[in-house]
């Protein structure tokens, strides 16, 4: 393949950039040895054999975008939540944009990878965490061999960070078609508690392919909110791995809404390192014309007394396809666990397509674990209700479908997120809601 | 229910038509191990087939030649050396045993509890015994009913030589010879088997049962079954037997067509009970076994297995519903225990409109077992107005076994309507509690539990079978609680 062979030549260039005695010049040498031996998924893997990534892999991209470009405020001012206020760490194809940018060191880390990668301050957490949990598939590997930039957030002990922390990722189109591998680090020490907004947009038509991971370590007791708004363009892919490993009675909850972009694959995976840990996935996926989501979820309940829930809903339109993977993995020192997995989709056209697989894999006795999958249409009745009290049918239908996803957004603790989102799915849905909640 | 006494089974026995009179009488022979084209060639000629059935076999063995074993199954066992088997041996008459008294006394203590007659019980054992239940003139009144309809029931080599025409129309439709690894093996080498064929519009009187005739001639390693069931017509078909059988065939690599023509209905109940290795997980058997049905229009196909035998199981008995208005069903239980594993479901593919689908599946694993649910259902684009209902429940015994699901949904179109469900649960010390006070013991407490929990597909078998297979769970399972 192509692009693959182009990006190991490019990993020499790329080393030539880095700081080689760092300790991660180790592992990044080891990733990409192991990515030119795995190289991209196929369909024939188990895990992608709902997925093609070729259409995506065709384009010749360029690794090291040239151009600096600045972007102003005003002109990306509604990719962010910006009614609130909030710390931003904001990357413009791929190079920090300092001016759109709010980092602090204020008692917290929020900040850039590339500088926790060379700066001796932070060498003790890197050697801690940097690489510990992402995957060593071809995938990962390939962002690890070259894992220079991202954010990097460390919070320490019993920290509440009171305002959320925006993630954000602008393709310019300056360069033909471009490549990103965007790393970061999210360490939550006991006691704190911190929200993260993470999103990845291209600003033009130009093919931009993000190949990002993110490692989470939630601490004892920590709590970790994460948000993923996924709604670019048709001509943007996403492959999106995030890997969370748990201590005891830690709460991590993440919530992605997908509702746009040509293929976006979200990899989420929870290691369950505790007693009475709380894991929360839950998703919203609304697409049409040719777009492709495909969710693949791993929970590995490790230790006892822990819970996990799942709940994805997604509406499938035109010729889209939605694809569901989830697994729950429980081991057998793992008892009481109360494992739940819900999948509901809604096919609105006879070109969509919905593969899913709920997978349960469970090696503990006294354990409380169930799925339940759904594929159907919306109530005919509750359309008649709805028109014969004077609704219009476009908006009954939207009505519904906006209800049939509506209890994935109780669990949304940012007002002006929910607000958002339900924005995004009028939109979608081409209708006006009538109410904000 | 009703205690099943001997002398219960001595009457089913007389109404049962023990021999249904299709033993062929090979002299005892068994080809050199290893597979070849002269092999195959050679067991066809063995048979006395027509040339179309031999090039049939030969262009099965070239795809298999190129095919890979298939490893994406939930079991690890040491795959099989296909050139160390030998794949014809003829039916070994003579008994391994001369009484009962030398016969493996866990072996008996089972058929006790089975109730299972003295004959009965050197038949299952092979001892040595005289050929009073053998009797010739009941399997020939058996034949005349099944001819009066119009009804073809035999070996499938006979069928070969007797219905080429209906064979060789039919044989390979469902399961082509490249569908799988174990498929194109058993179309190469496959020794014997079953045919059926229910003419249009007849309701075929009786359950067929291949139940006598596995016990008798040792089993086919390569059993080869095809069901044939014209427009209109109905048939139960019946296939293994409760008491444990005892082989020295360790692969068992089956093949099962079923064909519902307009507006028929076939059932097909199994119990597999073939020897699962002993409690430290030696021996056992492998069983690798592609079922499939197709369905034309308004046809019905309702697949029942209790499967609780075998080392390693293989098996997803599926319904191509190809007709409109076809259903499909599939009520399975997978019991494992010590050191087995078992890995199956089915698939269900809607192709016509109208098609229903339902799948039960009960999955009981104890002792160090592994049990997987494995299913697929796909909507076609032309399936319009298809429903599914699956549900999938694991009852785990023990921190040391596991139970697994592995459903695949492909939905393309938008009229589907597909419901899934799976549970996994354990006994509850409240139930056991329960019983314990109104004087249960704990052994008797979990066979109650566990029929309950099995109910749903256990009533799907005839009735005959279904009291078998309840005692069956209860044999399987014990032990395994402490």
């Amino acid at each position: 393949m192509e692009l693959k062979e182009k990006l190991v030549s490019s990993f020499m260039a790329f080393e030539d950039t880095v700081d080689v005695d760092s300790p991660v010049h180790d592992i990044r040498t080891e990733a990409i040895k192991h990515f030119e031996n795995e190289g991209f998924p196929t369909k024939r893997q188990e895990a992608w054999k709902y997925t093609s990534l070729n259409s995506v892999l065709k384009h010749d991209y360029s690794v090291f975008p040239k151009h600096e470009d600045a972007l102003e405020f005003k002109d990306v001012k509604k990719y962010f939540i910006h009614d609130i206020d909030s710390y931003k760490i904001v990357f413009i194809d791929g190079k920090y944009s300092s001016h759109l940018s709010q980092t602090t060191h204020d008692g917290i880390d929020v900040c850039l990878m590339s500088a926790a990668l060379s700066k001796p301050k932070y060498r003790l957490v890197i050697e801690n965490y940097f690489n510990k949990i992402a995957s060593k598939d071809g995938l990962s590997s390939l962002n690890t061999a070259f894992s220079a930039e991202g954010a990097y957030i460390h919070i320490p002990k019993n920290k509440l960070v009171e305002k959320p922390i925006q993630i954000l990722h602008f393709s310019t189109g300056n360069e033909a078609a471009l490549m990103l591998q965007p790393r970061n680090l999210v360490v939550v020490d006991e006691n704190s508690h911190v929200q993260i907004i993470e999103r990845h947009q291209s600003l033009t038509d130009n093919p931009v392919l993000t190949n990002s991971v993110t490692e989470i370590f939630a601490n004892k007791r920590a709590i970790v909110d994460y948000y993923k708004i996924q709604n670019d363009r048709e001509t943007a892919s996403l492959i999106d791995s995030t890997f969370i490993n748990q201590k005891q009675e830690s709460i991590a909850k993440v919530h992605t809404f997908s509702f746009g972009g040509k293929i976006i694959r979200n990899n989420l995976n929870f290691y369950q390192n505790g007693e009475r840990i709380d894991s929360t996935m839950k998703g919203i996926t609304i697409i049409g014309n040719k777009q492709h989501v495909d969710h693949n979820t791993l929970v590995h309940h490790i230790e006892p007394n822990c819970e996990s829930h799942q709940d994805y809903k997604g509406i499938f339109g035109d010729s889209a396809t939605g694809v569901f993977n989830g697994k729950v993995l429980v081991e057998k020192e793992a008892q009481k666990t109360d494992a739940f997995q819900a999948n509901n989709n809604i096919l609105l056209s006879d070109k969509a397509t919905i593969n899913t697989k709920p997978q349960l894999e469970i090696f503990a006795d006294d354990v409380k674990c169930s799925h339940g999958c759904t594929i159907g249409q919306l109530d005919e009745s509750a359309m008649f209700y709805l028109r014969s009290r004077g609704i219009p049918e476009k908006e009954a239908r939207g009505l519904l479908m906006f209800a049939f996803s509506n209890n994935v957004l109780d669990s949304v603790k940012i007002p002006e997120i929910k607000n958002r989102i339900t924005k995004i799915i009028a939109n979608k849905l081409g209708v006006n809601i009538g109410f904000d909640l | 229910m009703s205690k099943y006494t001997e002398d219960d089974l001595r009457e089913e026995l007389k109404t049962k038509e023990y021999e249904y009179g299709f033993y062929t009488d090979i002299e005892s022979e068994t080809f050199p191990n290893g597979l070849n084209e002269d092999i195959i060639k050679a067991i066809s000629k063995k048979k006395e087939e027509p040339e179309w059935m031999t090039e049939w076999r030969l262009e099965a063995f070239k795809v298999w030649q190129d095919m890979e074993e298939p490893d994406w199954a939930n079991v690890n066992y040491e795959k099989p050396d296909f050139q160390a088997i030998s794949y014809y041996s003829a039916p070994n008459s003579k008994p391994k045993y001369n009484s009962l008294d030398e016969v493996d006394p866990e072996l008996l203590a089972t058929f006790e509890k089975l109730g299972i007659s003295l004959d009965e019980q050197k038949k299952l054992a092979g001892v040595a015994m005289d050929v009073v239940v053998d009797s010739v003139s009941v399997a020939t009144t058996f034949k005349e009913t099944l001819a009066e309809k119009g009804i073809i029931f035999m070996s499938i080599s006979e069928a070969i030589k007797e219905h080429p025409e209906l064979v060789k129309k039919y044989i390979g439709t469902v399961v082509p010879q490249k569908d799988n690894f174990y498929a194109a093996l058993n179309s190469a080498v496959f020794s014997d088997g079953s045919f059926c064929y229910i003419p249009k519009g007849v309701r075929c009187p009786m359950e067929l049962s291949t139940y006598f005739r596995i016990n008798q001639a040792g089993t086919g390693q390569f059993e080869r079954t095809l069901v044939i069931a014209d427009e209109g017509s109905y048939v139960s078909y019946l296939e293994g037997c409760t008491a444990p059988s005892r082989d020295e065939n360790q692969l068992h690599a089956a093949v099962v067509e079923l064909i519902a023509l307009e507006d028929a209905e076939i059932k097909y109940s199994t119990v597999q009970n073939w020897f699962p290795g002993n409690a430290e997980g030696k021996g056992g058997v492998f069983n690798f076994v592609t079922k499939r049905g197709l369905c034309e229009n308004n046809a019905k196909i309702s697949w029942t297995q209790v499967e609780t035998g075998s080392a390693v199981t293989w098996k997803y008995p599926s319904c191509v519903l190809k007709g409109d208005n076809s259903v499909g069903e599939f009520y399975s239980i997978a019991v494992t225990n010590n050191f087995q594993q078992a890995d199956t479901g089915t698939k269900m593919i809607h192709l016509g409109k109208n098609t229903k689908s339902t799948i039960i599946s009960k999955g009981i694993s104890a002792g160090k077992s592994q049990n997987s649910y494995r299913g697929l259902v796909q909507i076609s684009p032309r399936a319009e107005n298809a429903r599914n209902f699956s549900q999938c429940d694991s009852l785990l015994m023990g921190n040391e076994c596991g139970a697994h699901t592995f459903p695949y949904i492909e939905a393309k179109n938008k009229t589907a309507q597909i419901e899934h469900e799976a549970t996994t649960s354990k006994i509850g010390e409240d139930q056991i509690f329960y019983c314990n006070q109104r004087g249960i013991d704990t052994e008797k407490a979990i066979a109650l539990i566990v029929n309950g929990f099995s109910k749903e597909v256990l009533n799907k078998l005839p009735m005959e079978f279904a009291v078998e297979a309840q005692k069956l769970l209860e044999i399987s399972l014990e032990g395994s609680v402490g």
